[in-house]
């Protein structure tokens, strides 16, 4: 039997996606043992509220830690009751998000419990003392299996990468203290300037619409966010040659230096398909390439080519799209 | 002020890997190799805030084997003072050994900043960084796109998804550099000839203990092989028919 602790990641006091896949990944390795998933939810008072949702995914224990200076993302509050909490609840796995959080978080987590790390993990298992886990190197172009050893292990999920599944435990609350002041800390977040309103992020959102040079300009951009529109549940993404020009913010980079992203629809238009870029999405459920040079290499990964000039492609599948889901 | 900036030699990503005998390393015959590059965006980093301050040091760090002496060099020719080379015999896989050898070189340096790139694209775990700051005590931002350092302080904008964080940090710290902080020099032939001068330690990396080993690699699955659905606009429908009913994304 082994218990798996989650990391309900939130920001602004509402979870984040990537809190459900980590406790729905976490009741998986979890199940496969018999054991039980415990959730840590930090948070500003108030937070406890957002348990029921982590139960309905399949946390038995919600470790509530709530805090003044806890509402916004205290690195070293945050990694100090992490590891506190691991280390007496004698889990066998951390599981985290490989989010922009995670990736700060769980570094900090491993070091403090002198552990093994690995982020970016596409599969985890528990295979005897070890914990197996998968993890694609080299820009997505080779996957490593590595071995974690010791407990416990700590793991960051590759993002989007866990299909969210219902498991409903009790999610029976449990206040837990800081460890620390947590008003003592040496990092302090001043403001968190938010993006366009209620967009969804690319890292969340089922559809992306990518964007590359193909689009001309800054306001060229328009037509794939009339796209997104269309489709009502999807991203506009870019790529790197774009948010070096300040096109669009570097936030929404996708590709070896920018953000990685499967979604189940990625729609690249004007994009060529550079090695870098290609690193960024490769792992999409399905991927519609739309540029005017037949020989562009994103065509060679595409599930779905139009060969053709985006200015004039993208406005017909705006329409299109609009048309197929009106008719839902 | 002193700063080290830890640099790592990465093969080029344009290539074709080829997995080795063994079946846990990649073969790396043909590979062209040089600065990852977030390193390079911390070196400049470095150099801009000795440049403005004036005056202090900035020291380079590498680990693996001999070769990366010549990652350093670029370094010290895009201006860096001085070089430490932490010998092994391959860069491990496993972040948190590198982590430890650094950490044990750089403790009781003195050092005011350690600066790193935020990831390297070979093993891809971005872990290296905070795991230092953790085991010298340091505070620690990652993934930075801003930076502001003054009497004694910093200040750092993060990109995070959808969203910008703005944060204060209290010296000394170790930073990890996004893209956006800036762009690299390239180094000048000046730089170049003075780099041959400039002093570059070698010594035996204390790595310790691996704590995560690959136990295997492999190709990713082929992703099955698209088709071209027409041209132009006059495409679209065909399009919008497949992602319905075949792709059931719509």
């Amino acid at each position: 039997m082994a218990n798996i602790l989650a990391f309900a990641e939130q920001r602004s006091g509402e979870l984040r996606k990537v809190a459900l896949e980590n406790v729905t990944a976490a009741r998986a390795l979890a199940d496969a043992t018999g054991g039980e998933v415990h959730a840590l939810l930090v948070g500003a008072p108030g937070i406890a509220q957002k348990a029921e949702q982590l139960g309905k995914h399949g946390a038995d224990v919600v470790l509530v830690c709530e805090h003044d200076a806890l509402g916004d993302y205290n690195a070293e509050a945050v990694a100090a009751l992490a590891a506190e909490r691991i280390k007496s609840g004698g889990y066998r796995v951390a599981v985290f998000s490989t989010s922009a959080q995670g990736r700060d978080l769980l570094p900090r987590v491993a070091a403090k419990l002198g552990v093994g790390v690995v982020t970016d993990v596409t599969e985890a298992r528990i295979e005897g003392d070890a914990v197996i886990v998968k993890h694609p190197i080299n820009i997505g172009k080779v996957i490593a299996t590595a071995s974690i050893a010791g407990t416990p292990a700590v793991i960051g999920l590759r993002p989007g990468n866990t299909t969210l599944v219902e498991n409903p435990k009790a999610a029976k609350v449990e206040q837990v203290q800081p460890v620390g002041d947590p008003s003592a800390a040496r990092v302090k977040v001043k403001e968190m300037k938010k993006g366009a309103s209620a967009k969804l992020d690319i890292g969340e959102a089922p559809v992306v619409i990518a964007g590359g040079r193909g689009l001309k300009s800054a306001e060229g951009f328009k037509l794939a966010e009339d796209l997104a529109d269309a489709f009502g549940n999807a991203a506009v993404g870019a790529t790197r040659a774009v948010c070096d020009d300040g096109w669009r913010p570097h936030s929404e980079q996708i590709g070896q230096t920018g953000r990685v992203v499967s979604p189940d629809l990625y729609i690249a238009a004007g994009i060529s398909g550079a090695i870098q870029h290609l690193a960024g999405m490769r792992t999409s459920r399905t991927i519609v390439a739309i540029n005017k040079d037949k020989e562009a290499p994103i065509f060679k990964i595409a599930d779905y080519g139009i060969v053709g000039d985006v200015a004039e492609v993208l406005p017909a599948l705006t329409a299109a799209v609009r048309e197929a889901r009106k008719s839902h | 002020m002193k700063i080290a900036v830890c640099v790592k030699r990465v093969p080029d990503m344009d290539a074709r890997f080829r997995i080795s005998a063994d079946g846990t390393s990649l073969d790396e015959g043909g590979l062209k190799f040089d600065i990852n590059e977030p390193d390079a965006w911390a070196v400049e980093a470095a150099l801009q805030l000795k440049e403005k301050a004036g005056q202090g040091e900035v020291v380079v760090l590498s680990l693996g084997p001999p070769a990366v002496q010549e990652t350093i060099r670029k370094a010290l020719s895009m201006g860096a003072d001085r070089g430490i080379h932490l010998a092994a015999d391959r860069i491990p896989f496993d972040g948190f050994s590198i982590a430890r050898a650094i950490a044990a070189e750089l403790k009781g340096g003195g050092y005011d900043l350690i600066l790193f790139g935020k990831m390297s694209p070979d093993s891809s775990n971005g872990i290296v960084g905070a795991i230092v700051a953790e085991l010298l005590d340091y505070a620690c931002v990652t993934a930075i796109s801003q930076l502001e350092i003054a009497d004694g302080k910093g200040s750092a904008k993060r990109e995070l998804e959808g969203a910008q964080e703005f944060v204060e940090f209290t010296l000394p710290a170790v930073l990890t550099v996004d893209e956006g902080l800036n762009t690299a020099r390239y180094p000048s032939l000046k730089g170049i000839m003075a780099a041959k001068r400039k002093p570059l330690d070698s010594k035996p990396a204390q790595l310790g203990e691996p704590m995560v080993t690959i136990k295997s690699l492999a190709m990713p699955p082929a992703r099955p092989p698209g088709k071209i659905v027409g041209e132009g606009a006059a495409a679209v429908p065909e399009l919008v028919r497949l992602l319905q009913n075949e792709a059931k994304v719509l």
